[in-house]
């Protein structure tokens, strides 16, 4: 360490990184448990991806349709998920989201609400239920601002007590995270530096829990922000961990295309969970023609059934527009495809020939706003151009599902929200995000404290690996020689977008990850000029090393899996193979080579088989486990 | 978007000329820059295109690029605004268009100011409490009610309104005493909480957050991007309930304003207003709602109903501009640590409560 080098040290217990839904809901249960807690963030508090969640939060609550249950959510989510999701996960997701989210309303939440004065519900693709607490289309700031509020409360409580709002829960805004340090096998601390300052931070703490969120800025065409860049996936990899599912992407089917530069953009699933429809340039109502064969028992083949399921969900089949995502994206893929496309390159979202003006405005406040202010589209007037946009990485780090603590060879980390992975399993349904946040962060926030507690003694920070963090965060400062991380990010996103997108194919993927391989060299040379003072080029060229060894595994699962299944579609093997469900592909990292193994799944107990019948499992799984089934239902005779 | 517009997508860019804020807290100016601008494009656009080509360091904050996170606020042309929400198309072909970091708080670098100061008056005003013996899940509330809070909620903590209010603008020794508008309508947010066990909001807000400061110059509300009525529906609600409690020299302003079935005179109440009086049971957008931000004529009449609604409504109030089209601040001459109000000096008070204009959930109990 060159010893003019200052570097601030901090102690904590429970280092939480990631200022989400996930690691705030993390950070309060830590707190809760008595734990000094850090909460560490990129951006400024209240800004990280959460803010921008529009539908809604998924919860068997059942206060709109009463039959709604945790095991009709349960069965939903591994349907979404083609049965590649870990059991375990969604059974505890369905069971433990209509708490999490009970529980937002005592930290002051204000949900909209049903006549009778609960929580209201909405209709959302892939949910048998109007299941999605919602608050208007801006959900996702609705979560993210109480739990904010939630820890100022309790900053306040310790004010009271200790005499200063830190005392407990310090909340480290515009700070990024570059390297998690260790002692042995066990997390130690986690280093970085702040963005306002450039200095450098260190935080000493024995559990560490990574709530990063997802990877999409290696996407050209994204909702995702910059902080986007695979962060925790990475440090999780570099620590030891390991990262399951990394294939499957999620291409939300209605980014906005028009104008270029709002591409990728969210127009909101309530859209067409409120009535919106999607039609091709022939004015072709075409969703009808793309419903699966796994999906007829529930989808209807008519408009005039579609139509009245709006108004009578009990008795008539869904409208196809409301199909998993993965579907819906892929129907917009072909038509564009087939030359029906509109002139930027989508498809036609169509609410106003579908609702009144007013009722657009009531219920779509924020994407009316959207289309007003940043394309001069009146969405009660006209219909919206939309197509495919990169949204959200179902893979993650490989984790315990009770207690989120990361598999692999490292102790004291978890993980939880969208950096983990397997709970989605191959695609995940709208809203089951938002409640997955607040389930797993809590579940996460509560284990890492007590890993915390039951250490006999703390793991100790190693000074060289110190030294080797301050190198690599000031290598692109001292280099003028590289690339500027602009050029770089442009690439990737290139090689990622053209070569790793939506549909997939051998020789392209093959193609992809020769020049990931020459990206790797050109990142390891990559120069920023100027300071360390909030310097975004200096920020970029850190990030790039997460975001190609993320895009390195995408590929090579991508390669690997030869099936299509969710967000994973490969021209080359268009259809799903039951014997990959029985498979995850697992990523580690052997020196800075992604290494790729296989594990098999692990497998649902009887009773939650049970609850789904015979002919639906046929569509899913081997024979052989379809005869173990058998059996199964036959002993209960 | 129709069909004609996306053809134009193709358009050819054009070269656009910028001045730019350089520098940090020792100093820094305005550097002049030749863009390329394209059809469609945003000044957040521009910013990047910037760093990506001339000026890779340079500092910006932004995250969602769709007006929901409220990092990306600057001030353009001298205005606060969104660099996200603000379209280039906006400007004449031969514009220089100036962007600036927020003048209120302290720059860090270039675009990117400290904005702490926000951080911590969220920090100080006191956090929803709830009500007692209630459990999780049996929380009943109705939508209308509801509805006030979720306007205020909509915040998307821009801080362009904090950067805008005169009375910490330029006013750095009003800001230990001072929370500003963002966190009025916290305290009003959740003083009308259906279910908020506290019920000293509007003497917190008072006593403590500096309302008393605050003279109705709704430069607050033009700036909001969320277009949250944070004068009509937040500060003034607050100001006149705290009447027969505590004084406050803007609330016998209020009353000249709001004196029943009489049309305001002063020049404050704009005639051309776009949300002129309408009868309570309907109206279009920007009409002045007692159902919190609804719009909905059945919330409208149940809101009108509970609290026995005596009164015409009166016209949402704009703020006297001079020929300039600025608000004219006479601070120096003046003996409060504001400018004067735009109401003008000659009306008695207290305000009798019945010519408070404003609908609290539990008004009828007290
Ligand atoms: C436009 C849009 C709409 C969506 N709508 C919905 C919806 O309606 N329903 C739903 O269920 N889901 C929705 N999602 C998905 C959902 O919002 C996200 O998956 C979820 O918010 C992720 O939350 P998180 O807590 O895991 O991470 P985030 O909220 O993304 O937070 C990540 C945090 O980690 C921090 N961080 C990252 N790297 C570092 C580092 N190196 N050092 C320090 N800090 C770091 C960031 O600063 C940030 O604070 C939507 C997503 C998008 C993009
Ligand atoms: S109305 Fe009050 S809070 Fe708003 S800008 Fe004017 S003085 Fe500030
Ligand atoms: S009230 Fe409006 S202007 Fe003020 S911070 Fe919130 S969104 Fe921004
Ligand atoms: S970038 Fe989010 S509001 Fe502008």
């Amino acid at each position: 360490m060159t010893t003019t080098t200052r570097i601030e040290r901090h102690h904590y217990d429970v280092v939480v990184i990631g200022a989400g839904g996930a690691g705030l809901r993390a950070a309060i249960e830590a707190r809760l448990a008595g734990k000094k807690t850090a909460i560490i963030s990129k951006s400024l508090f209240g800004k990280a991806h959460t803010v921008m969640a529009e539908g809604g939060a998924a919860a068997a609550m059942g206060n709109v349709n009463s039959r709604d249950s945790w095991q009709v959510h349960f069965r939903d989510t591994m349907r979404g998920g083609k049965f590649l999701n870990n059991f375990r996960m969604a059974e505890l997701h369905a069971k433990e989201s209509p708490q999490r989210i009970w529980e937002l309303e005592t930290y002051g939440a204000l949900f909209d609400r049903t006549k009778d004065g609960r929580i209201s519900q909405r209709n959302f693709g892939g949910h048998e239920y109007p299941r999605l607490a919602h608050v208007g289309d801006r959900t996702g700031l609705e979560l993210i601002r109480t739990l904010q509020q939630k820890i100022v409360s309790l900053q306040q409580e310790d004010r009271r007590e200790h005499g200063s709002y830190d005392a407990r829960i310090r909340v480290f805004a515009e700070t990024t995270i570059t390297e998690l340090l260790l002692d042995g096998d066990r997390v130690a601390g986690a280093f970085g530096y702040y963005r306002e300052s450039g200095e450098f931070i260190l935080f000493e703490a024995p559990a560490v829990v990574l709530a990063t969120g997802g990877v999409g800025r290696s996407y050209k065409v994204t909702s995702n922000s910059w902080e986007y860049t695979g962060d925790g996936h990475a440090l999780a990899l570099r620590a030891g961990a390991t990262l399951i599912n990394m294939e499957f992407l999620q291409f939300h089917p209605t980014g906005m295309v028009w104008p270029p530069s709002v591409k990728g953009i969210l127009v909101t699933e309530s859209v067409r969970g409120d009535g919106g429809i999607l039609k091709n340039s022939e004015g072709k109502r075409f969703m009808f023609d793309y419903v699966p064969d796994v999906f007829r028992k529930q989808y209807a083949d008519s408009a005039a059934e579609a139509d009245r399921w709006y108004e009578d969900p009990d008795n008539n089949r869904r409208p196809p527009e409301l199909l998993p995502r993965d579907e819906v994206a892929r129907a917009i893929n072909s038509e564009v495809k087939a030359g029906r496309g509109t002139p930027a390159g989508g498809v036609y979202l169509d609410i106003a020939s579908r609702l009144p003006a007013e009722e657009i405005r009531r219920r779509l406040p924020s994407m009316y706003h959207q289309f007003k202010e940043l394309a001069d589209v009146d969405i009660t007037r006209e219909p919206m151009e939309v197509g495919p946009t990169c949204h959200y990485v179902m893979g993650g780090v490989e984790v315990d599902p009770d207690s989120g603590a990361a598999l692999g060879h490292v102790r004291g980390l978890f993980a939880a929200g969208e950096v983990s992975g397997g709970m989605h399993g191959s695609n995940r349904l709208g809203g089951n995000s938002l409640s997955d946040l607040l389930v797993f962060g809590k579940r996460a926030g509560g284990h890492a404290a007590s890993y915390a507690d039951g250490l006999a003694s703390r793991p100790r920070v190693p000074v060289p690996a110190v030294e080797t963090a301050v190198e690599t965060a000031l290598a692109p400062l001292q280099r003028d020689t590289g690339e500027s991380p602009y050029v770089l990010q442009q690439d990737l996103q290139a090689v990622m977008g053209d070569l790793v997108g939506i549909i997939r194919r051998e020789g392209e993927l093959v193609d992809a990850l020769a020049r990931l391989g020459e990206l790797r060299e050109r990142v390891a040379k990559v120069s920023a000029a100027g300071g360390r003072r909030y310097n975004p080029g200096w920020h970029l060229a850190l990030d790039l090393r997460n975001m190609l060894v993320v895009s390195e595994c995408t590929a090579k699962a991508a390669l690997e899996r030869r099936e299509s299944r969710g967000g994973h579609t490969r021209e080359d093997h268009p259809t799903m193979d039951p014997a990959w469900r029985r498979v995850n592909q697992v990523c580690s990292l052997e020196g800075d080579i992604v290494h790729l193994d296989r594990k098999p799944l692990p497998r649902m107990r009887p009773e939650l088989f049970a609850l789904f019948d015979r002919a639906e499992l046929a569509k899913y799984l081997t024979d052989e486990e379809l005869a173990e089934f058998d059996a199964l239902t036959e002993e209960e005779r | 978007m129709g069909t004609e517009k996306s053809q134009a997508a193709g358009a050819p860019a054009t070269k656009r000329q910028f001045r730019i804020w350089r520098g940090d807290e020792t100093g820094g100016d305005l550097k002049e820059y030749l863009v390329e601008v394209k059809e469609g494009e945003v000044v957040l656009d521009i910013i990047h295109r910037l760093q990506s080509t001339e000026a890779p360091d340079l500092a910006c904050r932004w995250n969602c690029k769709a007006g929901k996170c409220g990092s990306c606020s600057v001030e353009i042309n001298g205005k606060p605004k969104l660099a996200c929400m603000t379209r280039m198309s906006t400007f004449t072909a031969d514009e220089t268009i100036s962007v600036t970091p927020l003048r209120t708080f302290p720059i860090v670098r270039d675009l990117v100011t400290d904005v702490s100061f926000n951080y911590e008056k969220a920090r100080e005003t006191p956090a929803f409490a709830p009500p007692p013996g209630v459990t999780p899940g049996d929380y009943r509330m109705q939508q209308v009610d509801v509805e006030r809070s979720q306007e205020f909620r909509k915040c998307i903590e821009c801080f362009l309104c904090q950067t805008v209010c005169h009375v910490i603008r330029d006013h750095e020794e009003n800001k230990p005493a001072f929370a500003g508008p963002r966190y009025f309508i916290r305290a009003a947010e959740l003083d009308m909480h259906p279910l908020d066990a506290r019920d000293d909001r509007k003497e917190y807000a008072q006593a403590e957050q500096g309302l008393g400061y605050c003279n109705i110059t709704k430069c607050c509300t033009e700036v909001c991007p969320e277009h949250i009525k944070i004068t009509d529906n937040g500060i003034i609600p607050m100001k006149e309930r705290v009447v027969d409690r505590k004084y406050d020299p803007l609330v016998w302003l209020g009353n000249k304003i709001f004196r029943r079935g009489q049309v305001p005179q002063t020049s404050v109440t704009s005639e051309h207003s776009p949300g002129a009086v309408r009868t309570p049971a309907a109206g279009p957008p920007g009409f002045h709602s007692h159902a919190g931000a609804s719009h909905d004529p059945e919330a409208e009449a149940q809101a009108q109903a509970g609290v026995n609604w005596h009164r015409e409504v009166p016209k949402p109030t704009a703020p006297t501009l001079d020929e300039t089209g600025k608000l004219p601040l006479t601070e120096l001459t003046f003996d409060r640590p504001a400018a004067p109000s735009p109401f003008g000096e000659d009306v008695s008070f207290p305000l009798p409560p019945e010519h408070l204009n404003y609908a609290h959930p539990e008004q009828d109990k007290h």
